[in-house]
């Protein structure tokens, strides 16, 4: 803004948005400061904001009893393989549609869009059954290939629309020297557009680590991601508040760290484009 | 320089994508027609099934748990897209204001977007809406009120406020950006003739979000038709079937009654509603595609 707001308007202004971006923030915060609290200062009446001892055992009981870092394994294995079988598939697409559009190419994205769309419910049953079938259930593959599907749309989109900026005429010039598509792909366009591939990565790893119902309705315990290991908290170990919040801490702290990265390209993602 | 070699390989380079998630779509939403035409009981086995045609879409419709479930559904979505449309505007204009810090605070208002579902869930019903000693409960009693058993009597407001706090941040996000890209001379001009800001916002910023209002009601919609994890982690649809809506609907149908006939057929209802949304969406994107 070439104008600045007066004084007095700007600290009020400060003051209601801070006021309130604290109140939104805080279930977070107060999570955060519950898993460093014992159990009994968990539960303490009035609430103690400061006045506790601060202890970290809650972190070493919930790895010792649940072996939180194998679902946090999984997580990592089912949001990394999603997304690299994104980008292997995802990235040809979006160059073709980029930058070999046909008259087609429009309705195709669409297209891709509208299965976004599908309700997850309305596919429960026969994906359910299926995999009892394929012998899936419960598997990372199982898991990996749903998230892949589910998130294509997406990933296809946003590396559209980082594609189209730039641009066809260096691809061409590189082709004119004698690039073979492959070089082109890798060695010319990938390099050029690494911020966009970087940030559609970002978004579909977090869509990913966060999907809960395909996490929670096909796998058991093998496969079961971090999801699926804080439900079980939902009873009756939910009343272990410390405990449940240090586990809730462990489970949101690395996408919490990726999303402040990638606020900016979230929106870009997750309208398609519709809002710039 | 579109040469008939570019276009093969444009051709061939798509076609992965567009093959995989043609069978995405298709395979399952088959199998869905199918099994919604059979008597199918998950226990006895596909061997024991038998066609029934449309007897279970009768059925599933003809129980009262439906139209609850379908009510539930549209109490939900509808009350948490007006708290994150209204809040989001709200939280978004102040987010572009000329202020001090505003980076910290957009990371704040941000960050629950990115907490997972189960998380939030299960924070909220224990450490904030648990009757006894959850902050509410504190506050409450401290102001000498009865503190309110948020699970027991209100169980569907205690769903709405966990997915509206989920919610919110995206909603003052996609505002907010919109905002930033209101013309900064407009703003400008505005104020030096002394628009009051009553109808600067009504002449000149409200038309200016007209559109990305339309854009966060309609991606919302879509994934707040499927809200599935808060209601299974707090309430498990209950009580009664207070909070059960028509995804808790279908899993209860399949996973715990093993009904895969009436479970699907409820699957259909919910692909038709999300249809409805999604055509919506689909121009909207359509359109913005051409400019």
């Amino acid at each position: 803004m070439a104008r600045r707001a007066t004084f007095s308007r700007r600290v009020t202004m400060t003051a209601i948005t801070w006021v309130l971006a604290f109140a939104i923030f805080f279930p977070i915060l107060w999570m955060i400061q519950t898993s460093f609290k014992s159990e009994l200062d968990a539960f303490a009446l009035p609430p103690k904001f400061f006045n506790f001892h601060w202890t970290t055992e809650n972190y070493s009981v919930v790895q010792d009893r649940s072996d939180y870092f194998r679902f946090a394994l999984n997580s990592i294995i089912l949001s990394g393989g999603a997304t690299l079988l994104g980008l292997l598939v995802g990235i040809p697409a979006a160059w073709s549609m980029a930058f070999a559009p046909t008259k087609n190419t429009k309705q195709v994205l669409l297209w891709m869009l509208s299965t976004k769309m599908m309700p997850a419910t309305g596919v429960l049953i026969p994906i359910y059954v299926l995999y009892q079938w394929l012998g899936w259930f419960d598997t990372h593959i199982g898991l990996i290939i749903i998230l892949f599907l589910g998130n294509l749309p997406i990933m296809i989109w946003m590396l559209y629309t980082y594609f189209k900026e730039i641009p066809g005429e260096i691809l061409e010039a590189a082709r004119m020297d004698g690039a073979t598509r492959w070089k082109e792909i890798v060695y010319v366009l990938a390099p050029m557009a690494v911020p966009g591939i970087a940030s559609t990565v970002l978004l579909n790893v977090i869509l990913s680590w966060n999907e809960a119902f395909w996490t929670l309705n096909l796998t058991t315990t093998t496969a079961a991601p971090l999801t699926a290991f804080i439900a079980s908290y939902s009873s009756p170990e939910g009343l272990f508040w410390a405990k449940l919040s240090a586990a809730s801490t462990l489970a949101v702290a690395p996408i919490l760290i990726l999303g402040w990265f990638s606020q900016k390209q979230l929106v870009r993602g997750l309208t398609f484009g519709a809002v710039k | 320089m579109a040469t008939s070699e570019t276009r093969l390989a444009g051709r061939i380079l798509a076609a992965p994508s567009i093959l995989l998630l043609l069978i995405w779509m298709i395979v399952p939403l088959a199998l869905t027609v199918y099994f919604s035409l059979l008597h199918y009981n998950l226990l006895d086995g596909y061997a024991q099934s038998s066609f029934t045609g449309v007897n279970n879409f009768y059925y599933f419709i003809k129980d009262p748990a439906f139209l609850t479930s379908i009510w539930n559904t549209f109490v939900l979505v509808g009350s948490v897209l007006v708290i994150t449309v209204l809040g989001g505007i709200g939280m978004g204009l102040l987010l572009d204001q000329d202020i001090w810090g505003q980076g910290p605070a957009r990371i704040m208002v941000i960050a629950p977007f990115f907490v997972m579902a189960t998380v939030s869930a299960l924070i909220w019903k224990n450490l904030f809406m648990n009757p006894i000693s959850g902050l509410f409960a504190w506050v409450s009693t401290s102001f000498g009120f009865t503190p309110i058993d948020w699970f027991t009597d209100y169980p569907m407001v205690a769903i709405i406020i966990i997915v509206a706090w989920q919610w919110l941040p995206f909603a003052a996000l996609i505002f907010m950006t919109a905002l930033q890209s209101l013309d900064g001379e407009q703003k400008d001009a505005a104020q030096m003739d002394g628009a009051p800001p009553i109808s600067y916002f009504a002449y000149i910023v409200l038309p200016h979000l007209a559109r990305p209002i339309t854009v966060v009601i309609l991606i919302e919609s879509i994934f707040l038709l499927g809200i599935f994890a808060e209601i299974f982690v707090t309430t498990g649809g209950g009580p009664g079937l207070a909070t059960t809506n028509l995804p808790f609907l279908v899993y209860r149908e399949a996973l715990l009654k093993y009904d895969v006939g009436g479970a699907a057929a409820g699957g259909l209802i919910a692909v038709v509603i999300a249809n409805i949304v999604s055509i919506f969406l689909t121009r909207l994107v359509g359109k913005n595609l051409e400019s």
